[in-house]
């Protein structure tokens, strides 16, 4: 049978290269970085030259990028990090409604120490628009952050403009990249966020292994204390084999991420204008300014996870919301929080595709994919006798 | 304690919220960077360093010209030794 990996937003499979350039530090190289002889200095090198080529990709100095263990690790440093250094100049933070859960968990965490959080509403496409920002800011406003790109519904948010807004505003803004870096052009200078969360999983690097990019002369509290790893910003004796494959993965995501993008985009595009043939489906997110590679929607009259299981029995591997909330069984927040009625959200399902997917993969799923639906509305208690809803026409006045 | 305000500084740690040994360390690093005569700053909110950074001019032979304190963190001075 064939396997179709459409989950590329849960984790890519590791780039042989970026394999090959770990493997030394799993073997011969295992050394602590902080110690004297060539095994400890070898493994420091290592870890500069990879935080070199980190820094690379989003276009700043290598020493504003921290290492942390993931993405989520760096989206809670961000978040409590910079509250707790600035929370004498005020105790408000700003954050969307289609933040992932390290964000908006970090910002309830903040909540119950006394920081005060508005989540700001999305419109239908899942866009935050800069204006509500503006208006949300308060004289008690320290830190905004929102996403880069939803892995939900692939909006991409207008960070450039919401930067224009935080500047002038002497607040500072956090984005969680994690969906982007390495997938599309982010440039830190040009995007003006303060700070910028990543992982290597979302471009071919491996697993438990993120970083975060703080801008230069910006205070942050540690998360973690103990020795001096990463400027004594973030203790803990290096994951060096992790940090060298994200490394090897950041400099191949520069070399190659046109190619790539134009490679997943037209993979992408057909995959849309299949899906939405079968009736009743609708895109999530927004029809053009969304990640590449990413393509979401909402079945009517089907569970989602159900879509995923008879996918799956084929060989095509997807998700239901995030990779976290397709195991939680709720309605995904961020596709409520877009309008969408909750019985439709239920039908949700999320196809991310990369550089090893082909054409053949898509002619095969197209050809799966509708007989699969059919199936389970034959099975549906809800697909006979309903019409469109009014909820549903409300949310995708005229189709798709 | 000796204190001090106005002090102009030729460089500048600003390690505020990391913990030991940064202090030492970023002093460690900081003084290679500078010419004799030329004045260190090292800001900081780890107490320890009120004893550790006179004990480490002390051993090293820099001059510790003193601290100025500012709401939340201490403001280090330090002068390089002459050759």
């Amino acid at each position: 049978m064939r396997k179709c990996y459409f989950d590329h937003v849960a984790a890519n499979p590791l780039h042989p290269e970026a394999l090959d350039a770990m493997m030394p530090y799993l073997r011969e190289e295992y050394g602590n970085p902080l110690s004297l002889y060539p095994l400890g200095t070898n493994a420091r090198s290592a870890i500069e030259s990879a935080r070199q080529s980190v820094a690379e990709l989003v276009n700043v100095k290598p020493a504003t990028i921290i290492f942390t263990s993931s993405g989520t690790e760096a989206n809670n440093f961000a978040l409590r990090g910079i509250a707790r250094a600035k929370q004498a100049q005020g105790k408000h933070i700003i954050v969307s409604k289609v933040e992932h859960h390290s964000v908006l968990n970090s910002a309830r965490y903040l909540e119950k120490n006394g920081f005060v959080v508005t989540y700001l509403p999305v419109d239908k496409h899942g866009l935050v628009t800069p204006e509500s920002v503006a208006a949300a800011i308060t004289d008690e406003t320290i830190l905004v952050s929102i996403t880069h790109a939803s892995r939900e519904i692939g909006t991409i948010e207008p960070i450039k403009e919401i930067s224009k807004i935080t500047k002038s505003r002497s607040v500072l803004l956090h984005t969680d990249a994690i969906a982007t870096v390495g997938n599309i052009p982010v440039d830190a200078a040009d995007l003006g966020a303060d700070l910028i969360s990543m992982t290597a999983h979302q471009f071919y690097g491996p697993k438990g292994i993120g970083a975060l990019y703080v801008r230069e002369g910006l205070r942050i509290v540690p998360l973690i204390y103990g020795g001096i790893q990463e400027g004594g910003r973030r203790a803990g004796t290096e994951n060096v084999a992790a940090i060298i494959g994200m490394g090897k993965a950041a400099e191949l995501a520069k070399k190659e991420m046109a190619v790539r993008e134009v490679h997943t985009r037209k993979l992408r595009d057909r995959l849309v204008d299949g899906v939405l043939k079968v009736p009743n489906v609708y895109l999530t997110g927004h029809p053009q300014n969304r990640l590449p590679h990413h393509a979401s929607f909402v079945v009517e009259f089907v569970e989602g996870e159900a879509m995923l299981l008879m996918l799956s029995m084929k060989g095509i591997y997807s998700a239901s919301g995030s990779a976290c909330s397709s195991r939680a069984l709720k309605s995904s927040p961020v596709l409520l929080s877009l309008g969408v009625p909750t019985a439709l959200a239920q039908g949700s399902i999320v196809f991310s595709l990369g550089t090893g997917n082909s054409e053949e993969d898509i002619d095969y799923f197209l050809q799966e994919f509708p007989t699969i639906i059919s199936k389970l509305r034959e099975m549906s208690p809800f697909a006979s006798g309903w019409g469109k809803s009014e909820e549903v026409n409300k949310c995708y006045t005229g189709g798709s | 304690m000796k204190f001090v305000e106005g002090i102009k500084a030729d460089a500048t740690a600003d390690i505020v919220y990391l913990m030991c040994p940064m202090h030492l360390l970023r002093l460690d690093e900081l003084i290679k960077t500078v010419s004799p005569g030329q004045v260190l700053e090292i800001l900081t909110d780890y107490d320890g360093a009120l004893e550790d950074i006179p004990e480490w001019c002390e051993k090293t032979g820099n001059e510790f010209i003193g601290i100025e304190e500012t709401g939340d963190f201490f403001k280090f001075y330090v002068r390089k030794k002459s050759d």
